[in-house]
């Protein structure tokens, strides 16, 4: 019975890695909140959009790259990172104008922006192919692990290793950064108050003599930003793929519902719920439950409760559960 | 069938007799039979969404779960395996049911404690269910795993895998709708998502069911082989009558065969289809989409009405899942794509007309071949740009190679812009 080792090993391959995926989903499950709350169409077009910022941001890497800039240890991609977010700026806004704004005008149906989004995920997708074409790009650079297993045993003198990678770090760092400014800006600007009144009760919010195009146009800057960071993290912690960045979509979707949908703080939540449920189950628990146990007690199997390839499964079932047992998400969300 | 409707499939059909004159007849049969099984899928999908207005973005799974069917109904038996471990499989499928089932049952009859009852039944049974499968999984994936490894089929007759791809479906669907129906619009499409997921995930990790990404080759057909009627000396006169040699004219004798087979079964459900719309039932269905509460003050039972058509339109997608697994000879869970097997069907629905049968038809013959032929047509256009270029400069390598992705980029603007100015489709409903 090691108590500290079976405690080290879970934080290896559970706690750390959950933490820095579940940073990711909520970033993601954010911008899809936000959509909801404002323009109150689920946005199935999100994960194709975070494709499109990271590739603005791969692309604007590579250039940086040749070019001899660097960023010391961190990955050069912060450095990029504000281009892509412009990029993909300019490419939602176009999108709202072109497709979404005219469904506005004419008031349609919640499912029929959702369709106009089915049809802007083909236009996104086939994009993204188009330009950086459908293999994995792996575009981390920089220093590799903030700590690494061997450093750490040397460090405690335990017999099982910590590994913290940059990229988790970095993670979960311009996460809660992006987070205390999100917050901030809608809690304490005037802008971000327009937006939450809008998003609580249109009619009111117009009456009040707040510019629905204005805030739109607002909402679309803040999810091109949060999607382009939340794809780039994914791509720097693991690799770019336009078609995982597709599969996104649905523990993105499930962290937005089980938080509940139009509720920023719901939407961390989840990610995180989704992210620690999807990391725990498909992990094989044996090497923590070995150092627990008394030998005679030690599981022979791997104590996988599903395998890594069932991790959809398990995003689901939350979903479906907090669906049938409470609708509008842990954190009462609205339902249009 | 009016003036339009007539003129939009005359067009459809010059395309593909266009397609027969400048490529080949063989191509032209071989986007004809796809686009007959993508305009079966259409009208399952056209049912759910144009008669009740249920949004179903889990088109796949019941495609999969069709060819599913298809390799349990037809393949060979594998007695061996079955006897080794097909009892314990069976036996933990039944106990992960039962386990389901007892969870409900104390669900909704206990009153104090129920949430932590349920939740021990289900993490005993979840324990229990893998003690008893695994091993049996074991003993079957070890028998001649190079070329079976998996249960086998029935080694029925494979047109019996059609309706029974549709069972299949309807099974699932009557779960999926007991769950999610009921729930706000989005949620079901979120739902339908994920579940389409899980099934391909399902297909492809569990081998012992359908060998998983091992694929399964070889299913039986419903027509003779090439080679057979090649060989055959009246087929030979036949055909050289028309004046083509044997090799081509059996493969074009087989794909009609196959047109033959799957234009039936759509003629079927059409008149099936329609027949059902201008029933009460169908006025019933389009008054529950148009008007939800007008509908249930009339005393009609919304809930069980979207249940019903969820569950008989997945069974036509199932139906026509397990058609095309036995077009293509085998099935090959990696190549279940979500883009291609459920938004792709939605683009056809969309663009046909949603509410409209006809429409659906029409939009699974035209988009599906525009799908097929947007990629020659797109490598056409990149070489009309790219003409100009030096040689060897890498825009216009990358240009060239990136035509490929052309049709996804065309299937999402045709969408845009049909929802944008024909938003009731080529063939509104009346």
């Amino acid at each position: 019975m090691e108590p500290l080792d079976a405690l080290v090993a879970f934080a290896n391959f559970v706690l750390v890695p959950g933490a820095a995926y579940g940073a990711q989903l909520a970033l993601g499950a954010l911008g899809v909140t936000l959509i909801y709350g404002i323009l109150r169409f689920s946005n199935f077009a999100h994960g194709d959009t975070m494709a499109f910022g990271t590739m603005a941001v791969i692309l604007t890497t590579w250039g940086l790259q040749s070019a001899g800039i660097g960023f010391g240890p961190l990955p050069t991609a912060l450095l990029a990172l504000p281009v892509g977010i412009a990029a993909c700026a300019v490419l939602v806004l176009l999108t709202d104008r072109a497709v979404y704004r005219f469904y506005r005008a004419k008031k349609a149906a919640p499912v029929i922006f959702v369709i106009a989004s089915l049809g802007v995920m083909f236009v996104y997708n086939g994009l993204v192919r188009f330009i950086i074409g459908v293999d994995d790009q792996s575009f981390a650079d920089g220093e590799r692990f903030l700590i690494s297993a061997r450093d750490f045993k040397e460090m405690t003198g335990l017999e099982e290793g910590l590994a913290i990678k940059t990229t988790q770090g970095i993670t979960v760092v311009v996460a809660v950064i992006v987070v205390v400014v999100l917050f901030w800006f809608l809690n304490r600007t005037r802008t971000g108050k327009s937006m939450r009144a809008y998003s609580d009760n249109e009619d009111l919010a117009l009456l009040s003599g707040i510019n629905p195009e204005r805030v739109v146009v607002y909402t679309w800057l803040i999810v091109a930003a949060l999607a382009t960071i939340a794809g780039t993290l994914y791509g720097l912690d693991k690799s770019f793929k336009p078609f995982t960045y597709f599969q996104l979509l649905l523990p993105i979707f499930a962290a937005a519902i089980v938080g509940g949908l139009g509720s920023p703080l719901g939407a961390i939540a989840g990610g995180f719920v989704i992210a620690f449920a999807e990391v725990t189950i498909t992990y094989p628990l044996k090497k923590v439950l070995g150092y627990l146990m008394p030998e005679a007690l030690e599981p022979d199997g791997l104590v996988q409760l599903l395998s890594t390839d069932y991790k959809f499964a398990v995003s689901f079932v939350i979903l479906i559960i907090v669906l049938l047992f409470r609708p509008t998400g842990l954190f009462a969300g609205k339902s249009v | 069938m009016n003036m339009r409707a007539i003129l939009l499939f005359a067009f459809v059909a010059l395309l593909f007799i266009g397609t027969g004159f400048v490529q080949s007849w063989n191509v032209a049969l071989t986007i004809f039979n796809m686009g007959l099984i993508s305009a079966i899928m259409a009208l399952g999908v056209n049912m759910q969404w144009g008669y009740a207005g249920l949004f179903n973005v889990g088109v796949m799974g019941f495609v999969a779960l069709g060819g599913l069917a298809t390799v349990l109904v037809a393949s060979v038996p594998n007695t061996e395996a079955l006897s080794a471990g097909g009892l314990r499989i069976a036996a933990a499928l039944a106990l992960g049911g039962a386990t389901i089932l007892a969870a409900i049952l104390a669900w909704t009859r206990l009153r104090r404690y129920r949430g932590w009852v349920v939740a021990a039944i289900l993490f005993a049974g979840f324990f229990l269910f893998r003690a008893v499968l695994d091993p049996g999984v074991a003993a079957v994936e070890a028998v001649n795993p190079a070329r079976a490894g998996n249960i086998g089929g029935l080694g029925l007759p494979v047109l019996l895998a059609w309706p029974v791809g549709g069972l299949l479906a309807a099974g699932a669907a009557w779960i999926i709708g007991k769950t999610a129906l009921g729930l706000r619009s989005d949620y079901l499409a979120i739902a339908t998502l994920g579940i389409a997921e899980i099934i391909i995930a399902v297909l492809k990790n569990e081998d012992w069911m359908a060998r998983g990404v091992k694929n399964v080759i070889g299913l039986p057909r419903p027509v003779p082989y090439e080679v057979d009627l090649q060989a055959s000396p009246a087929f030979r006169e036949v055909v050289t009558e028309f004046g083509m040699d044997p090799v081509t004219g059996s493969t074009i004798a087989v794909k009609l065969a196959y047109a033959g087979l799957f234009g039936v079964v759509l003629l079927v459900l059409i008149w099936l289809t329609q027949a059902a719309l201008a029933s009460p039932w169908g006025r019933m269905m389009r008054a529950i989409r148009d008007n939800e509460v007008a509908a249930e003050a009339m005393g009609k039972d919304v809930t069980r009405r979207h249940l019903q058509i969820f569950i008989l339109g997945s069974a036509v997608v199932g139906m026509a899942g397990a058609m095309m697994t036995t077009l293509d000879g085998q099935l090959t869970p990696g190549t279940y794509q979500p883009l291609r097997y459920t938004f792709l069907i939605w683009v056809m629905v969309i663009v046909g007309g949603s509410g409209n049968n006809w429409g659906a038809v029409l939009g699974g013959f035209l988009v599906w071949w525009l799908w097929v032929q947007v990629e020659p047509l797109g490598a056409l256009l990149m070489q009309g740009i790219t003409a100009g270029m030096a040689d060897g400069s890498w825009l216009k390598a990358h240009l060239q190679d990136a035509a490929a992705h052309m049709r996804l980029l065309t299937m999402g603007l045709v969408l845009l812009l049909v929802l944008r100015f024909s938003p009731r489709g080529l063939l509104p409903e009346k």
